[in-house]
């Protein structure tokens, strides 16, 4: 299992309480594939991340683990140990811009 | 006894505004989707009942929202814009191709007489079409198909397609509006369309009265005479008596023939609704002074609506979605203003109050007549 951070407004659309949720990975834990595990388990946020079609991050939106940026990593980046292994959360992150 | 539910769009939020058929005392519901902007909300004729609203954002795009219960409560609908086939490009701001980019749904238009039907209009121009009450959306193509969409450019909001008329006598007939391409029309249930734009005269393009290029603001019409409509168009209030084959300008005595709005009484099909905003580029009120015109000859001679509205210091801009009339006796007529204000009148725009004063932007309005 994955942990994974989301933001509040994406908490709200999957209807979920708590900061945290977990999503199950039973293939190569890469950035693809836990975007697709969150997907797979709240539909509603498909096309809120990423492009529909094109499964290109949404421009403001920025992934960070282990504090490290991955927003610019390839989708098949191997998701650092310690998020594979449940000790670090997955953050999905609203870029910080106005509004 | 009848009543009216207002549905507002915001920057930051929808709200739902009901009354009696005295349309005095008001409850306010909201914000639903705090923080999203709502470009639009509408609900279905067929069932008053079932709404949908527009809900978008910057950092997480665009999503569709539906209710079956009048706004109570709410669930997620489809959210997947694809263009059919390649989109191309169309015009930048300096004249070169850019790539179509869907960006959000402007205006949702439910069908007449099937609540599950929606059109919706979005920006980068296109319209789209759910059978399945918002589940799944389809571009219906033959609008892009038109032959001119390389000639299309955005107006200062965007390239969007912002208005869906549909005429109540034969559906297969539509019109819709596009900033900055014009109007259009089809026949044939979307399959195929027309540009109808002549008589418009527009500076900011290289050919004043060309097919194509037209900022169009906004159309309407009223429901007994689909083929007379009218247009607030960037500058110059127009009117067509021939299904937009010719329009004609109407701005007469206005004080200002830029704005957004444009809307008929629900009663009156010769008596119409602007509010004059001053341009270029200021996007306020002339003087200061929030004006209501009100025409009761179908344009030409205008009379300011003054009462109960601010009429001095007042610098808030009414957005093009942003006015809607219920079908009680006599009409209500209402709408939003930049500065947070939903302003409604019971007596066709004799008198106004403001429902409420402090809401985010208001992006849009409308009003669902209840039985």
């Amino acid at each position: 299992m994955i942990r994974v951070i989301l933001p509040a407004h994406l908490r709200t659309l999957a209807r979920v309480n708590g900061d945290e949720v977990t999503v199950p990975l039973e293939t190569e834990p890469t950035l693809a594939s836990v975007l697709d595990a969150i997907e797979s388990q709240y539909p509603v946020l498909r096309g809120t991340i990423r492009d529909h079609v094109t499964l290109k991050r949404r421009p403001f939106v920025r992934f960070y683990a282990c504090e490290q940026d991955l927003s610019h990593d390839p989708p098949d980046t191997r998701l650092p140990e310690p998020v594979v292994n449940g000790r670090e959360p997955f953050l999905v992150v609203g870029a910080m811009a106005g509004g | 006894m009848s009543g009216v539910r207002v549905l507002v769009g915001t920057r930051k939020g929808a709200f739902v505004l009901t009354a009696d058929g005295k349309r005095e005392q008001w409850q306010v519901s909201g914000p639903h989707f705090g923080g999203w902007e709502i470009y639009h909300l509408k609900g279905s004729p067929a069932d008053p009942s079932r709404l949908y609203a527009s809900q978008s954002s910057g950092w997480f795009g665009q999503i569709v929202q539906r209710s079956n219960d009048g706004g109570k409560t709410w669930e997620t609908a489809g959210n997947k814009f694809a263009y059919d086939g390649v989109p191309g490009t169309h015009q930048w701001y300096d004249g070169t191709p850019h790539p179509w980019e869907f960006k959000r749904v402007w205006h949702l238009e439910p069908s007449l007489d099937d609540p599950d039907v929606v059109y919706a209009g979005v920006e980068d121009a296109a319209l789209f079409r759910t059978g399945d009450g918002g589940q799944t959306w389809h571009e219906l193509p033959g609008l892009r198909g038109h032959g001119s969409g390389p000639n299309w450019a955005p107006g200062a909001g965007g390239l969007c397609l912002h208005t869906i008329l549909i005429d109540p006598g034969n559906q297969d007939r539509m019109f819709i509006a596009i900033s900055a391409a014009g109007a259009f029309r089809t026949d044939d249930g979307a399959k195929t369309w027309s540009a109808i734009n002549r008589g418009l005269k527009s500076e900011g393009i290289p050919d004043p009265d060309a097919e194509v290029g037209h900022c169009v603001h906004r159309i309407a019409m009223h429901r007994s005479r689909p083929d007379v409509l009218f247009m607030q168009k960037h500058w110059d209030v127009m009117r067509s008596d021939n299904a937009g084959e010719s329009w004609r300008e109407v701005s007469g005595n206005l004080p200002s023939d830029f704005g957004f709005v444009i809307d008929v009484h629900a009663h009156e099909p010769e008596t119409i609704y602007v509010v004059p905003i001053k341009s270029d580029s200021e996007h306020y009120p002339p003087d200061g002074r929030l004006r209501v015109y009100r025409s009761r000859s179908g344009g030409e001679e205008w009379e300011a609506l003054t009462n109960g509205l601010p009429q001095s210091h007042c610098y808030v801009n009414v957005l093009r979605d942003a006015m809607s009339i219920d079908a009680l006796d006599p009409c209500g007529v209402y709408f939003g203003t930049t500065g947070g204000q939903v302003y409604g009148s019971a007596d066709g725009g004799n008198t106004w109050s403001p429902i409420v004063r402090d809401l985010p932007p208001v992006v849009s309005v409308e009003v669902q007549t209840l039985p």
